[in-house]
């Protein structure tokens, strides 16, 4: 067999594993790689404007398909750049593996030029990661790195490829098949464990479904619908789990949690059985832990042990992965009668629902309503930024499928949504898709219209911009006696900074600004028909706030609603 | 809090030592003893751990370990029924030879040995549990300590 070199091996193997996609930046030490990549017809290499953009990219793309996302970064800066977005993958279990040059092998510790232990600086932040030292351990490396970051509770897995590295020969023999003795998920539910939810959702009154991100990650949504729908259970899901059921059915009670509905939250405190799917107690949902779900047996089922009594104390826990548990236990499960249950909901969804002041001034929330109402029938997929907008995005949107709702729920990642937006229009060309963005995250990863408009990718960026960090000002409005300290980004709201709409047409993007309410729905048809990116830029109130709100700490019943 | 005592079995590779301490310094724990050797398979190590925590970091910082792709195998020992020694140099004072002859009496009576002369110290070995190895310091903390070394708990569990 003839010898090939390290880039070729890599490549070959990223193809062996399908890679269509590659998000990256080249650089010094990825030379050679780049070379061999310029020749490879099978794989389309995405140029992003910086590597944090290459990494949400890849990140929104594996959110959007399912698939691994693929993203590469030159070593030192280049690889560091890429830190926030492994991170951001890291917290929400998304599978992509990033590829960091690196320095030559002989030159690792010595200070080199740009030379910085990416295996160090991104162990705490990754499923799993490695540093190639031998050209022969590389496809290896690579198919380990693709089964680590697609099984069990997927996450980010880092390589990183010394030049050296790139450059030695060696005989190239992808592995077939993959065994480590200390890596083997669980992916059965134990049979005894099941049958106690079984029992358990017979003996109960009051149940409901809290599920989250790992049933999207597990493609279980349809598994999770029919459990739902067949116990007859009313279901909250986590911002994470938008889109795993579908929101327009009558047991839907929306997103739970500190901007959850008041109904969800009533919900939880109320149930005397709640069935975690895929979720794990996050402080962003379980608000006060000591007053959480007082009434209540926990069943968690979660693929990740760890995951298990973190925060919440569980009574039945199932250690699994969501689809195959689901489909056991809808072998067993049972339509009951919760007509009181479903009731007292009823009455907590008419009394106190998602509301927000609909008067003549142009309000962020009437924005996603409009979205929502123009697009709900077509294959849509909405990205996020993060704060407000993320918010707004998420109560007033309807979700009804997975792989829809693309948003950064575990760090908060400012900056996320645009290229995660390209990232999923890539993976999903066909769909329509929306970044909702804030004035203040668009401009965290705002370079990467530059691609967005030479590749032609038609991602409607909405900016619901209120000239603030709305999410911070308002908590400095709630809880700071409305000291706004530093976190004004336009005093003025007619002279722009940026003017988004002549930013856009500099990067050869569409621009249209909206300041009525009454050219909203005129705006979002406008952006449809464009084949390239547009941004609207919605000039929305300032001071509108996200509610209801779970002030942090306190028990999630205990919700401060907005006036309406 | 108490001490714990965890022993895992990982692989014998580079980084394994730091994603495992890595565990405890992102939780802000610190490690009291911890010790690394091969095992019968030269591609396995073994890593005894002993720190301190609440009963509850201390699952979830099992339940971490279990996760991490190069470990193999976790062993909670606390209290179980193991064997465990240790091993210690204490370099004791031994200035004046009544001091010298009070503290070869205090090394024959505790089983330990001297390994080392000095002009004005001497050196002494031991092995065994925690419980000796204690004993043993204090025992020769009168004549002045002027250094220790401690390899850290190993242990096995019975069978």
């Amino acid at each position: 067999m003839a010898k090939i070199t390290g880039s070729e091996i890599f490549i070959k193997s990223l193809c062996e594993e399908k890679v269509k996609h590659i998000f990256g930046y080249p650089g010094g030490v990825l030379l050679p790689l780049f070379d061999k990549l310029y020749d490879e017809k099978s794989i389309t290499f995405h140029l992003t404007r910086h590597e944090q953009g290459a990494a949400h990219a890849a990140d929104g793309y594996a959110r959007a398909t399912g698939e691994v996302g693929v993203c590469i970064a030159t070593s030192g800066p280049g690889a560091t750049n890429l830190v926030t977005g492994i991170a951001t993958a890291h917290m929400d279990s998304i599978p992509i593996v990033a590829v960091t040059g690196q320095v030559k092998s002989t030159l690792i510790g010595n200070d080199a030029f740009q030379e910085a232990d990416m295996v160090g600086i991104t162990r705490p932040i990754t499923k799993h990661n490695y540093l190639v030292k031998d050209v022969r351990d590389l496809a290896q490396t690579v198919k380990e790195a693709f089964h680590i970051a697609s099984t069990g509770r997927p996450g980010p897995v880092l390589i990183d490829l010394p030049v050296d590295v790139q450059l030695a020969e060696a005989d190239f023999k992808y592995p077939k098949t993959i065994d480590m003795k200390s890596y083997k998920p669980t992916y059965e539910g134990h049979a005894g464990q099941i049958k106690k939810i079984v029992k358990a959702i017979e003996k109960s009154e009051k149940p409901l479904i809290y599920a989250g991100g790992g049933v999207i990650l597990s493609d279980a949504s349809g598994e999770l619908t029919a459990f739902a729908k067949k116990a007859n259970i009313p279901i909250t899901t986590t911002m994470m789990g938008l889109g795993a059921f579908p929101q327009n059915n009558k047991l839907d009670l929306g997103m739970l949690g500190m901007h959850g509905t008041a109904y969800a939250n009533l919900a939880v405190q109320e149930a005397d059985l709640i069935i975690a799917i895929g979720a794990r107690f996050d402080d962003r949902v379980t608000g006060r832990l000591d007053t959480f779900a007082p009434n209540a047996k926990i069943v968690h089922v979660d693929i990740d042990p760890s995951s298990v009594s973190k925060n919440v104390n569980v009574d039945i826990p199932v250690i699994g992965d969501a689809k195959v548990v689901l489909k056991e236990l809808n072998k067993h499960i049972k339509k009951r009668d919760y007509s009181k249950w479903h009731n007292t909901i009823k009455k907590w969804k008419k009394e106190l629902p998602l509301t927000y002041k609909n008067d003549n001034k142009l309000r962020p929330q009437y924005v996603v309503e409009e979205i929502n109402n123009l697009t709900k029938d077509e294959n849509v997929i909405i990205a996020t930024e993060v704060g407000q907008n993320q918010m707004w995005a998420a109560q007033y949107y309807t979700y009804t499928k997975p792989r829809t709702w693309i948003s950064s729920g575990g760090l908060g990642t400012m900056g996320y949504g645009f290229p995660a937006a390209i990232g999923a229009q890539i993976g999903k060309p066909d769909a329509i898709v929306f970044d909702i963005a804030g004035d203040g995250s668009i401009q965290m990863n705002i370079q990467e219209l530059a691609m967005a408009v030479i590749e032609k990718i038609p991602v409607k960026i909405a900016i619901l911009n209120n000239g603030c960090l709305g999410m911070v000002r308002q908590w400095q409005e709630l809880f700071y006696n409305r000291r706004y300290a530093f976190t004004t980004l336009a005093e003025d709201r007619t002279n722009y900074h940026p003017d988004f709409v002549k930013l856009a047409e500099s990067y050869g993007a569409k621009g249209i600004r909206v300041t009525e309410k009454e050219d909203v729905k005129e705006a979002i048809k406008a952006s449809l028909k464009e084949k390239g990116p547009v941004i609207i830029d919605f000039i929305v109130e300032r001071e509108e706030n996200v509610f209801p709100m779970v002030p942090a700490g306190e028990s999630i019943d205990r919700m401060m609603h907005g006036l309406a | 809090m108490e001490n714990f005592v965890i022993s895992a079995l990982v692989e014998n590779k580079f980084g394994v030592l730091a994603r495992v301490a890595g565990l405890f310094s992102a939780r802000g724990f610190n490690i009291k003893s911890l010790a690394v050797g091969e095992t019968e398979d030269p591609e396995v190590s073994r890593m005894t751990i002993v720190a301190e925590a609440d009963e509850k970091i201390l699952e979830q910082i099992k339940k971490q370990l279990n996760k991490l792709i190069n470990v193999i195998k976790v062993q909670d020992l606390t209290g179980a029924d193991c064997v465990d020694k240790e091993l210690i140099l204490i370099k004791v004072k031994s200035g004046t030879a009544k001091a010298r002859e009070k503290i070869v009496q205090v090394v024959d009576s505790m089983g330990a040995e001297i390994v080392d002369i000095g002009k004005k110290s001497v050196t002494i070995e031991e092995t065994g549990d925690e419980h000796k190895i204690n004993a043993l310091i204090e025992l020769v903390r009168p004549y002045g300590i002027l250094e220790i070394a401690r390899t850290g708990k190993i242990a096995l569990q019975s069978e």
